[in-house]
Parts: structure tokens; sequence; C-alpha cells
């Protein structure tokens, strides 16, 4: 009895199997969202994608580079993820160069992204013409997060520029506070020196180092500024600030006991989740020496690797449409603390600090691309370890950085 | 007939592990060298750039820094865990009470992975936890110490943690030695009045060098494999001043998509290690001829 009722279910869902083809497009999506705030975004596609019809399978895999490098051997080795996670910028060049990803044109000109998504970021997925992933999001990295409280204390106030940010933060250091929250590890030396180099040197300076790597300006004075600048930051961090994890350095911004942290907007889930509100118990802002705001911007792209199976290029393109459609790309960005790549959407739930990246958006001349979209990952390494030398080594002068910064540009072919 | 027969079972038997040495140990050694010689980035490529790769390598700063690294650290770990395990093993030897639990207390570290190993070390000697928050909260403020975030000192909290590791092993190594030795000798040191200090040191310690080579050879592996004791306790940090060989490959063979430059690290190292193991393999060889 039992067995024939199996064989009967087994028959019907053969049957129904064969009856509808297409039922589902089963997408199986790597990416390195694990932490609480980025599961919640990543559920967020999950969801829309089970809703128009789809079947995510969800391959997370905590740690960027673990994650881009489970995809990329998958993808070499020929049994792809449908889509994987990359960041904005360079670190799917070769994949590209090697013709193993898909193209997303289809997509794109249907929801028209040159028009709506800003070109930074729209560039850093085309190659050649092509577009080759969907970049779902835009992160500022240069943000400033501060502790009203801490800054209140201290009889301290939001500064407009980086002369007044050292105003601030030696009257946080009169009033005992810690007064730069540091977690010290090479990726954020190097975003705090990119902080620098954006506010001190500016977009031109910027691009120049990481997209030109122009040895003139490195070893000009402009640069060598950037450097002091830099370097004086130091002055202002803690002792236990080396190997700390940034969400702890986060941890001392939101406990009052420390007044700034320099920090992607990825930092603001982590307010969130401690129950703090932008613009009341936090503040948030870029600093900028020139006209214009200087606001870097980086994000998360997912690619998709060729396919023979047309069902897997449909999944595929279902997938991209689905992350950019209006709803999901607001819903994502809420929870992801990001803001929509796609610049087309009625923004006004987003939080504060989001509206303020959404007004620098409009206009050109206040971004500068980040890092990622700049330099490939190998010079980006390079140059990290003699930022990091740069900052650890308090013998080392900004001259002698300037010489190995040059030398580090020709350390990758 | 069946002697040949037996011999050539045996070889049957041996093949699929000499096909396994051949191919993924020879071949993949020899991919990797080929690729240390081309332009390759993220992916392998074929496009030959002769001594390139190591040219740039030379001239990197963290690579030299890492070397430089890991033969202090390779030395003085090799040193002390010998000298710390043979006289953990000479104290064992007295026939102590409790031997059962002090050799498993002392060998009780070397069941550990490096990664929990580094975790553990970092806690106790972070300057705002650990050791010296302890230190101060029992009221000896005065107390300070920060080698964890030195650059001229991190290593020697990497060394600390390695010698505590290893030690035990090399105590069971040298134990089992010293228990090997014959008790006619002991006898005859008595007889002649030499105090037990110079007979351990003069008289003993020469007949074990086949354990010292075995414990060498064991240490000398973990040493040039280090990689997980730096990135659980520093991350290569302070800056780059903990960074070792096996992390230099490891980034840019991943995350900095730089794999030309990668196995070009990685031929050195090989190249290295030949050149210091050979030498003691022959040494051993010898020693265990002499000994027979």
């Amino acid at each position: 009895m039992f067995s024939k009722r199996y064989l009967l279910s087994c028959a019907a869902a053969a049957v129904l199997g064969f009856a509808q083809p297409a039922a589902a497009q089963t997408a199986e999506v790597i990416h390195w969202w694990t932490s609480g705030g980025e599961s919640a975004a990543v559920k967020v596609f999950a969801d829309q994608f089970t809703k128009a019809g789809g079947k995510w399978v969800d391959t997370a895999i905590a740690g960027g580079p673990n994650a881009r490098t489970a995809a990329i051997n998958r993808t070499v080795g020929g049994n792809p993820p449908t889509a994987m996670q990359f960041n904005t910028g360079k670190q799917f060049d070769e994949l590209v160069e090697g013709g193993l990803l898909a193209d997303v044109d289809a997509v794109a000109a249907q929801q028209n992204w040159k028009a709506i998504i800003p070109a930074a970021i729209y560039d850093a997925v085309v190659r050649q013409g092509h577009a080759y992933a969907v970049p779902i999001n835009i992160h500022g990295q240069n943000w400033f997060f501060y502790s009203t409280e801490a800054l209140a204390k201290a009889g301290a106030s939001e500064p407009k520029n980086w002369d007044e940010l050292f105003v601030a933060l030696d009257k946080l250091k009169a009033a005992g506070l810690i007064p730069l929250a540091f977690g010290d590890q090479k990726n954020w030396e190097r975003n705090m020196f990119n902080t620098v180099l954006a506010g001190v040197g500016g977009a031109e300076m910027f691009t120049a180092v990481w997209g030109k790597r122009d040895a003139n300006v490195v070893k000009g004075a402009g640069f060598k500024k950037v450097a002091e600048t830099y370097k004086r930051l130091k002055g202002y961090v803690d002792p236990g600030s080396p190997g700390r994890n940034w969400n702890d350095a986060t941890t001392m911004v939101i406990q009052g006991k420390a007044g700034f942290q320099i920090m992607g907007d990825w930092a603001k889930g982590e307010f969130t989740a401690a129950g703090k509100t932008p613009g009341k118990d936090y503040g948030c802002t870029v600093l900028s020496n020139s006209s214009s705001a200087g606001y870097v911007m980086g994000g998360d792209v997912f690619a998709f690797p060729k396919s023979k199976s047309a069902d897997v290029a449909k999944a595929q393109a279902m997938l991209a449409s689905v992350m950019l459609a209006p709803d999901t790309q607001i819903a994502f960005a809420q929870k992801k603390g990001s803001i929509p790549s796609r610049q087309d959407l009625d923004v006004s739930v987003l939080d504060a600090c989001a509206q303020k990246a959404v007004g620098w958006l409009k206009d050109k001349s206040a971004q500068i691309p980040a890092n990622e979209l700049l330099s490939p990952p190998a010079v980006t390494g390079a140059v990290e370890d003699v930022i990091s030398a740069f900052w650890n080594d308090n013998g080392m002068a900004a001259d002698a950085f300037q010489a190995k910064v040059v030398a580090a540009f020709a350390s990758a072919m | 007939m069946l002697r040949h027969r037996s011999r050539l079972a045996a070889q049957v038997a041996l093949l699929p592990a000499m096909l396994i040495a051949l191919v993924v140990y020879c071949g993949s050694t020899g991919w990797t060298v080929w690729i240390s010689l081309t332009s390759s980035r993220m992916l392998p490529n074929n496009n030959f750039v002769g001594l390139r790769q190591y040219e740039i390598l030379f001239g990197n700063e963290r690579w030299l820094v890492s070397a430089s690294n890991l033969a202090l650290f390779g030395v003085m770990f090799i040193t002390i865990s010998l000298a710390l395990g043979f006289l953990l093993a000479i104290l064992i030897d007295q026939r102590v009470r409790a031997e059962d639990l002090l050799r498993s207390v002392f060998l009780y570290p070397f069941s550990m992975s490096f990664i929990v190993t580094g975790l553990a070390w970092r806690f106790l000697l972070d300057p705002t936890l650990g050791i010296a928050k302890i230190a101060h909260d029992i009221g000896f403020t005065w107390f300070e110490f920060d080698w964890l975030v030195r650059q001229d000192r991190v290593i020697f909290t990497l060394l600390a943690a390695g010698v505590w590791h290893a030690a035990g092993l090399v105590m069971a190594i040298m134990l089992a030695g010293l228990r090997g030795v014959d008790q006619e000798i002991w006898k005859a040191t008595r007889i002649e009045g030499i105090p037990a200090w110079r007979a351990y040191l003069f008289i003993v310690l020469p007949m074990l060098k086949g354990s010292f080579a075995t414990a060498t050879i064991l240490m000398a592996t973990s040493v040039v494999r280090l990689y997980d004791l730096s990135v659980a306790m520093t991350n290569g940090g302070p800056g780059i001043a903990s960074e070792v060989p096996a992390k230099f490959v490891m980034d840019n063979l991943f995350e900095r998509q730089n794999i030309g430059l990668a196995t070009a690290a990685a031929t050195s190292m090989l190249i290295t290690v030949v050149a210091v193991v050979a030498p003691l393999l022959y040494w051993r060889s010898r020693a265990e001829k002499a000994a027979s």
C-alpha cells in the first residue's frame, strides 16, 4: 500500500515535471553577504526572484576574497554558478577577456542603464561596449561617522573641512576621549588613506594616482601633503587599534567612547542594529578641502558566467532584471545601507546619510570612482602594503613613502 | 618465479601512489615553476616573460620582510624548541611523579591547530585585553606589554606561540630517544662519577642525533608552511612586520589575482627548502648509517 502510494506520487511528480518544463528558473548565486544586515539585504533579492517565479539557491561564502576565489575557480573549472558577486570595478576583467562571462546587454538596453546609472558605475561594468555585470548598489567609502554625544561632550561641532576636523580631534583628545576609532587592518589603512587622498588631494589626484598611476603626481608636493595628513591622523587613534575589526571600532563610536570613524556606509548597519538614528545619535559627513564634495563611490555587482543551457541564460536575464527593478532596489538599499544604483527612483524612504549621497549622485563633479574601479587587485594590493608600512612605521618619512608607492606601481604586469 | 610474481604485485600495488606522486606533486610543481615564468594574473596564461616575476618579487619590500621574518623565526623557533623540548624530556626522565600527566600536559599544545593557538595568544598578548589588562586590574598599573602591536617585536610573539606549540612534540621525541639509551651507559657514568648534567650533555646528547634530526625536520616543515599563526595572531601586521612567505603566496594567488608573482614566490620557497633540507636529510642518513 505504502509503496504503491509512493510510486503514484513519484509518477505524479514526474508527470507534473514534464508538463511544466520551465516551471522555475533556478539560480545559484555566490555572494559574501553573511552578516546580519547583509543577509537581510540579500534576502530581498531572493524573495523578489522567487516572487518572479524563480528558485533562488543561496551560496553564501564568508569573506569577499574567499567567495570570489570559489566563484572564479568554479567558472574556470566548468561548473559555474548562475551569478557571482564582485565589487564594482576591475575584479572580473580577466573573466571578460577570457570569454567566460555572458553579457547582459539585453537587460541593460531594456532598462536603459546608460540613462539611469551614474556614468562611473555604468562604465565599470562595460567592456568594449558590452555590459558584463549588474551594478546593484553604490557604496560611499569615505564617510566620517561621529558620535553626537562625544562631540558635544568635547565641545566640538561637525567639521566642514580637514582643518576643522583636526580642531575637533584635538578637542576630543583634550576631553579624554578616543578621537578616532580605527580598526587597524591593511584594507582599512588603505581606505583611510584613500579618504585623505580624496579629501585633501582631490578628485583629479585620486584618479591620477589609482587610475593612471602617474609617478609624477605621486612624487609631487600635493601627494606629500596627503601623506603627511594621513600620518597626522595616527596621533588620534588608540593603542588597541592594530588588528581590531572595523565593526568593533564602530561600536566605540556607538557607545560614545570615540568621536569619529572613517568607514564606508555599510557601517550604518551597525548603528541601526544598536538602535541609533542618523542625524540624531550619530552624524555622517564627507570632508573635502575643495568646493566639490569628493564622494568616493564603489559598490557591488553580479556577473553571469556563460552557459550553453538556454534555461540558465533565461534565469540570468531574469535575475538581472529583478535585481534592478525599482522596488527591489529601494528595499535592498534600506537593508544594506547603500544607495540604489539607479537614479530614477523615489528615495525619500532612505535615511539622512543616504539622502546626502543621493544628492551628490546628481552632480558628476562631486563623485570620485573608488579604488577598485581604477586599479586591478594586484596593483591595489602592492600599494596597500606600502600604505600599511607607512602607517605603522613611525620612522618612515613621506619622501620614502612616495618613492615606495612609485615602485609598487611597477609590481604587477 | 613466485618471488618474481610477488614483486610484480607489489609494484602494481604501488603504481597508483607513484602516479599520484609523479602527476600531482611533480606535475604541479613543474606547472607552478612554468607559471612563474609567465605574465599570468588572475588566470594562468602561457605568455613567457623570463625571470621578470622574480625581479619584481625581489624588489618587493613585503617579500623581503617576509623572507627575513621566516629566517629569524625559523632559526630561533627550531633552536629554542629543541633546547626546551630536550630540557623537558630530561626533567621527565628523572622518573618524576605523575609523569603521564606531565607528558600529556606538555604535549597538549601540539594537538591544537595554529589558528586556535594564534587566536589564544593574540588574546593573551593584546595590550587592551589579556595579560596586560589582568595585571592592571589587580593593581600592577606599571605593567606594559605591547609587543603584539610593536613592529620591531611582533615576530617574537609569533615565536612564543610557536615554541609553546612545538616544545611538547620535541619533548616526546627526545624522551623516546632518552628511554632508548642503554642502562649500562648510565651505570658506567655513575661508576666514573660523572655528574648527571655532563652525562646528558656530552654522552647522551650525541647519541640522540637521530632524534634531533627528526625533530628538526618536523619543525622545519612547520616553519616553511607558517601561515595560519600569522593570519590568526596579527594578520601580518602591524604594517607588514609579521608577514611570512606563505601568506605572500596566498594573498597574491587569490585576493590580489597575481598568480605569476605568487608562483614565483612559491618557487623561491621551494628552492630554499630544498637547499636547507637536502643537507639535513643527508646528515640524518649518515647518522643512521653510523648508528647501525
